[in-house]
């Protein structure tokens, strides 16, 4: 067995999935409070992605920077996350809002809308095609060089480093956030059940504005760990990566958030070695047969409770 | 309500647990006074059917008023897009399942078409053979894939159907060397990114079908058929059964009516007419290829279903007309410069009321173009440099009164991401305001749509349908045929 391809497959993997998961948490954070799928998800990530890709471009461009590495990171994860965050806002005020009580297949038409709108919005004002860009000298020079050797001789760049690093530290901060603050316990009892907690005196208005920023923002850090490791931005690169994220969140059980994290891990992996040991051309179908097999198996997801429809 | 200042309520106010909404039922289904609301009662005495047949016969004479090739070909899309969204009208307009791979199961159809009919295998068969098999098989697909999702809630079936569609154009894009496990050697199955050429013309019966004119019959023909099937369906146990559960799936079940089978049903026959509308694409453009199957044709599909009305057999005709025609004329920018402006004329005839407020309105954005056109002119003379895309009065008008910048694209991007914040921020302004902000609205519009929108139509289309779904389902969601949903609880 060839290690040297499997360690690195493995690493990959969790690169990839690192940002699924980022994705997939805000899929899992707005259906476990709106009960929509917010197809416009995936576009946020590009929303993010372009507005890290205008910031390096504004600063020289990768390879001739004209401020420090930390500090131009520092401010893309900033702006990202604002803007991603910002236009999540926007969307749910405008376009989700008016739809709150109407049939279930309204928002999601128009979920399917917004997305449409957004993707080629971009592609009026961006450009169609890919736009990609020098790595960061650094970002692809494998760590360890002074000692340190992973198995099997594979490779771990500094990119992959930081958005792994980067996603746990953001992962941490959510579930602080949900788990220790009183509107993270708002948003807790909001997805339990919307009416009961109005009732108990809470804004739901608020708490669904704070946790579309909240998974937008997440959406957008998103697509700047893409910046970082992958160098390619392009306005149609949310559709895929959407759709895999909120696969990945399926299969972890919509609505969960550590569930959304090892549905995205497992995604990210199950795209790697797909694409490593068979083609590239398998990644969809084997993402598909993942997809099925849960459904079929536990339609709930790996960490999902069933749902019990009271009436 | 009953009580209003301690007198007693008079004899026709609502009473108590009649709803409002049903007190006035009489009053709102005379429809008001006046020759309008005349006609309009005229109007509903026709059964429905009636209708069906002025369009079948105004459609059938289309031809014996033109020869133009191009403009036949446009109305055979239009009847296309009438068939898918009548398939689509059963899976989410009756049945409230949300099929996102809808296309998937037209490209499979025009595949399936493509391969049985064409050198490809060396298959030649009977054409009508091939529609049954196709359409059976196209069911039968739409079938597996609801299977899987069939206990679950309907945002299941959507990620399952969206995936499927992607999955289908990436396997067909790819089955060019498709082995068995790779075991065997790589067949070629789908042609690849190359599609699959010189497919053979519909051969019904000895009667060959060659010209446009044939095909835009046999799409009538084939139209009508399945609306009328579609028709009667809509009415029988079936039918009523599918709007019971769409409207509250729970509640139907508990009526005892079978929910799981309903649903695979409804899913497999709208994939089945899609299908057999497939090998009909198939065998006029002689030729398929996987990535007429994408995600812009299903959201065509969707907006046609929409903007008609889900669950409205006439609002698939109407909006398949609207949507495909005037995608069609969109293509040419003199056409659709005047489509543009009418459109705009339409809206605020339809919704900028009180009169004088239009009158403003109009009066005021016209004023509003002069004076900024006097500006710029004045101060930064190449933001007129340039002229607009077409001629006659009306471009000559614009020339006077839009600006035109000498290197209209970045201008013209920033305009675009203003507009988009501009009209969102008009949503939340009322009064007075409201129509005051409209008038460098307009003016934004008209500027966006010169300098950009015109200039890149293919692009322009899709943000429109998009555009389309947002709005409508915020403004309209019962679209332009279609009943509102009335919840009385």
């Amino acid at each position: 067995m060839n290690w040297n391809l499997f360690v690195t497959e493995l690493v990959a993997g969790i690169t990839h999935g690192s940002v699924y998961a980022l994705i997939a948490l805000g899929y899992s954070m707005v259906y476990g409070i709106l009960k929509l799928l917010n197809f416009a998800h995936g576009d946020i990530y590009m929303v993010g992605a372009f507005i890290g890709f205008g910031l390096i471009t504004v600063f020289g461009g990768p390879l001739g920077l004209t401020v420090n590495v930390v500090l131009l990171l520092f401010l893309m994860f900033l702006c990202a996350m604002i803007g991603g965050g910002l236009t999540g806002v926007m969307i749910e005020r405008f376009a989700y809002r008016r739809l709150r009580n109407a049939p279930r297949i309204a928002p999601l038409i128009t979920a399917l809308g917004v997305s449409f709108f957004l993707e080629n919005g971009a592609q009026l004002v961006l450009g169609a095609q890919f736009q990609s860009y020098n790595t960061f000298s650094w970002a692809n020079n494998p760590i360890g060089l002074n000692g340190f050797t992973l198995p099997a001789q594979a490779r771990i760049s500094y990119a992959q480093v930081i958005v792994v690093v980067g996603t746990i530290v953001l992962m941490i901060a959510l579930t602080w956030f949900v788990q220790r603050t009183q509107t993270g316990k708002a948003m807790r009892a909001t997805s339990f059940d919307r009416e009961a907690a109005a009732m108990m005196g809470i804004d739901v208005d608020r708490v669904i504005v704070v946790t579309f920023f909240i998974g937008s923002a997440l959406a957008g850090a998103a697509g700047v760990f893409n910046c970082i490791a992958y160098q390619q931005v392009w306005p149609y690169m949310g559709f895929q990566a959407g759709l895999f994220a909120f696969t990945a969140a399926v299969v972890g059980g919509i609505g969960n958030l550590p569930g959304a994290v090892l549905g995205g891990l497992l995604i990210g992996l199950a795209e790697s070695f797909a694409t490593g040991y068979l083609s590239s051309t398998f990644q969809q179908a084997i993402v598909f047969a993942i997809l099925i097999g849960v459904m079929l198996l536990r339609p709930s997801g790996l960490l999902g409770t069933a749902a019990v429809q009271k009436v | 309500m009953v009580e209003r200042d301690g007198n007693p309520a008079p004899p026709d106010a609502p009473q108590i647990g009649v709803d409002e909404w049903v007190a006035t039922h009489d009053v709102r289904r005379e429809g008001g006074h006046g020759p309008l609301a005349r006609i309009r009662r005229e109007l509903q005495r026709v059964p429905t059917p009636g209708f069906y047949f002025a369009f079948g016969a105004a459609a059938a004479l289309l031809p014996a008023f033109t020869t133009n090739d191009y403009i036949l070909r446009v109305g055979f899309d239009t009847l296309l897009y009438m068939l898918l969204a009548l398939g689509l009208n059963i899976t989410v307009g009756y049945a409230g399942l949300l099929d996102l791979g809808y296309v998937a199961f037209y490209g499979f159809g025009a595949y399936a078409y493509a391969m049985l009919a064409s050198p490809q295998f060396g298959l030649h068969w009977n054409t009508l053979a091939i529609i049954v098999v196709a359409t059976v098989a196209t069911a039968l697909l739409g079938f597996l894939v609801a299977l899987p999702s069939r206990r679950l809630l309907g945002d299941y079936l959507a990620i399952l159907t969206l995936f499927f569609g992607q999955l289908f154009v990436t396997v067909y894009q790819n089955g060019n060397h498709i082995s068995v496990l790779g075991f065997t050697r790589g067949y070629d199955v789908t042609g690849g990114p190359n599609g699959i050429p010189n497919i053979d013309n519909y051969d019904i019966l000895g009667l060959k079908i060659t010209t446009v004119r044939g095909y835009y019959y046999t799409a009538l023909i084939m139209f009508l058929l399945v609306l009328s099937v579609v028709y009667l369906i809509d009415r029988s146990r079936t039918g009523r059964a599918w709007r019971s559960l769409r409207e509250d799936p729970l509640a139907a079940e508990l009526m005892g009516i079978p929910v799981n089978r309903l649903k695979l049903i409804a899913f497999a026959m709208g994939a089945a007419i899609a299908g057999m509308t497939g090998t009909l694409f198939a065998a006029l453009n002689t030729a398929v290829f996987s990535a007429d199957f994408d995600v812009p044709s299903l959201i065509i599909v969707y907006a046609i279903l929409i903007l008609g009305g889900a669950g409205s057999l006439g609002g698939v005709i109407i909006g398949a007309l609207v949507v495909n025609v005037s995608l069609e004329v969109l293509r040419t920018p003199g056409h659709a410069t005047y489509i543009f402006y009418a459109a705009l004329a339409i809206g605020l005839v339809a919704f900028v009321r009180p009169w004088r407020w239009f009158g403003i309105v109009v009066g005021g954005t016209i004023a509003f173009g002069y004076v900024v056109h006097a500006i710029v002119s004045a101060v930064w003379p190449d933001g007129v440099a340039g002229s607009p895309a077409i001629g006659g009065p009306l471009g000559s008008f614009l020339d006077s009164w839009q600006l035109y910048p000498a290197n209209p694209r970045t201008i013209g991007n920033v305009a675009f991401v203003a507009l988009v914040f501009v009209c969102m921020l008009l949503t939340l302004l009322h009064g007075w305001v409201r129509w005051v902000a409209l008038i460098p609205t307009l003016y934004l519009a008209s500027f966006v749509w010169e300098n950009r929108l015109v200039a890149e139509p293919s692009i322009t289309r899709l943000i429109l349908i998009g555009v389309i779904l947002i709005v409508l389902m915020n403004l309209r969601p019962q679209g332009l045929r279609g009943t509102a949903r009335v919840e009385i609880v």
